[in-house]
């Protein structure tokens, strides 16, 4: 059993379960919005309203979102701890790999809360 | 000719590795990358290699042939050579002991996390532990592997986190005990697993089942491993 406590989900399988539901969901999203456009080429500004304004489309964007976020932060944190590591660049590894952890995770809650404010801004 | 490009590397003597280029007489012959190893090394006896069994059960020759990984004693040169040269370098991903000879502890520390051997507490039967044939079938594809290296030593995830990924061939040997009905460790097992490296660095590349000269399945291994832990931790 390996420690870690800056991954997602603390576990391998939560963090793999994650990704792949997360997967899912972004993939929904994208089939939407493509079929959208394929329906609707020019939506109107009061159509494009309409759609993002209704509480259904709020909530798939937040969970397309939150995928993001989820999906990001899992991969961000694989690609850390692959090349950003002791063994690869030395003992200044870890401090460097703290703050770009740390600052991944503050960049998506950001990210996060931004994007809750534009959808509910509508 | 054959034109063979050998790694040499003395860490009493030289200051860093280099190629050394060798020129080879098959004589027309598919031979193997062994024999030809065994041949140089008579011209030059300082030419360090490990070798035991010749025959692909030991697993002791593992290197790096013409970029992919494999035992020297059963590669014929019609697989290894590619416009007429043959480059022989030591397995990537572990320290370099000398010349193709690579310090093998890493790859031991992460076979033992897994107990590598059967943990059943229950008293044992006066002769041995049975097992229906359709029991004992589920450990074929798992058992055979000699722990030679060559897939865990191809995996990025073991370049990368040797001493936190089991690799490849340590996560096969993990999932012949879980597989195995007469194992009763196997809930601890599982929760030994079950952090983001050990088994979840395996990001399903392959690496390891284009490599193993024995023809087994790492991924797949790795593959029940994850669904048994999804079985247990949901």
């Amino acid at each position: 059993m390996v420690s870690s406590v800056t991954s997602l989900g603390r576990s391998g399988l939560s963090d793999w379960l994650v990704q792949r539901v997360s997967a899912l969901v972004m993939t929904a999203y994208i089939f939407f919005m493509v079929g959208y456009f394929v329906i609707n080429p020019s939506p109107s500004f009061e159509q494009w309203q309409a759609l993002h304004g209704s509480l259904a489309m709020r909530i798939f964007s937040l969970l397309t979102i939150l995928s993001i976020a989820a999906h990001a932060w899992i991969g961000m944190w694989c690609v850390l701890t692959d090349y950003i590591t002791v063994r690869l660049i030395g003992p200044k590894a870890t401090p460097i790999r703290m703050f770009l952890q740390l600052a991944m995770i503050a960049l998506i809650l950001l990210y996060v809360v931004w994007a809750i404010d534009i959808l509910w801004g509508i | 000719m054959l034109e063979v490009s050998i790694y040499r590397y003395n860490p009493e003597i030289d200051s860093e590795p280099y190629m050394q280029e060798f020129q080879f007489d098959t004589q027309g012959k598919d031979i193997m990358v062994l024999d030809v190893l065994e041949k140089l090394k008579t011209e030059d006896p300082t030419l360090v290699f490990r070798r035991s069994c010749r025959e692909g059960v030991c697993g002791s020759d593992g290197v790096n042939i013409s970029g992919k990984n494999g035992l020297a004693c059963i590669t014929p040169l019609s697989e290894a050579v590619k416009n007429n040269k043959l480059v022989i370098r030591p397995l990537p991903g572990l320290p370099v002991i000398r010349d193709l000879v690579i310090d093998m502890s890493q790859f031991y520390a992460q076979y033992e996390k897994i107990q590598p051997y059967l943990i059943n507490n229950t008293p044992a039967p006066a002769i041995e532990r049975l097992q229906s044939p359709e029991d004992r079938a589920k450990l074929d594809g798992l058992y055979e592997c000699i722990l030679c290296a060559c897939c865990s030593t191809a995996c990025p995830s073991f370049w990368w986190n040797p001493d936190k990924f089991i690799g490849p061939s340590g996560l096969l040997q993990a999932y012949r005990f879980l597989a195995d009905t007469r194992d009763t460790g196997t809930e601890d097992r599982l929760a030994d697993l079950d952090d983001p490296f050990s088994v979840f660095r395996c990001h399903g590349i392959m690496n390891c089942v284009q490599v193993c000269p024995k023809g087994l399945n790492p991924t797949k291994a790795i593959g029940h491993i994850r669904s048994m832990l999804l079985a247990s931790g949901t």
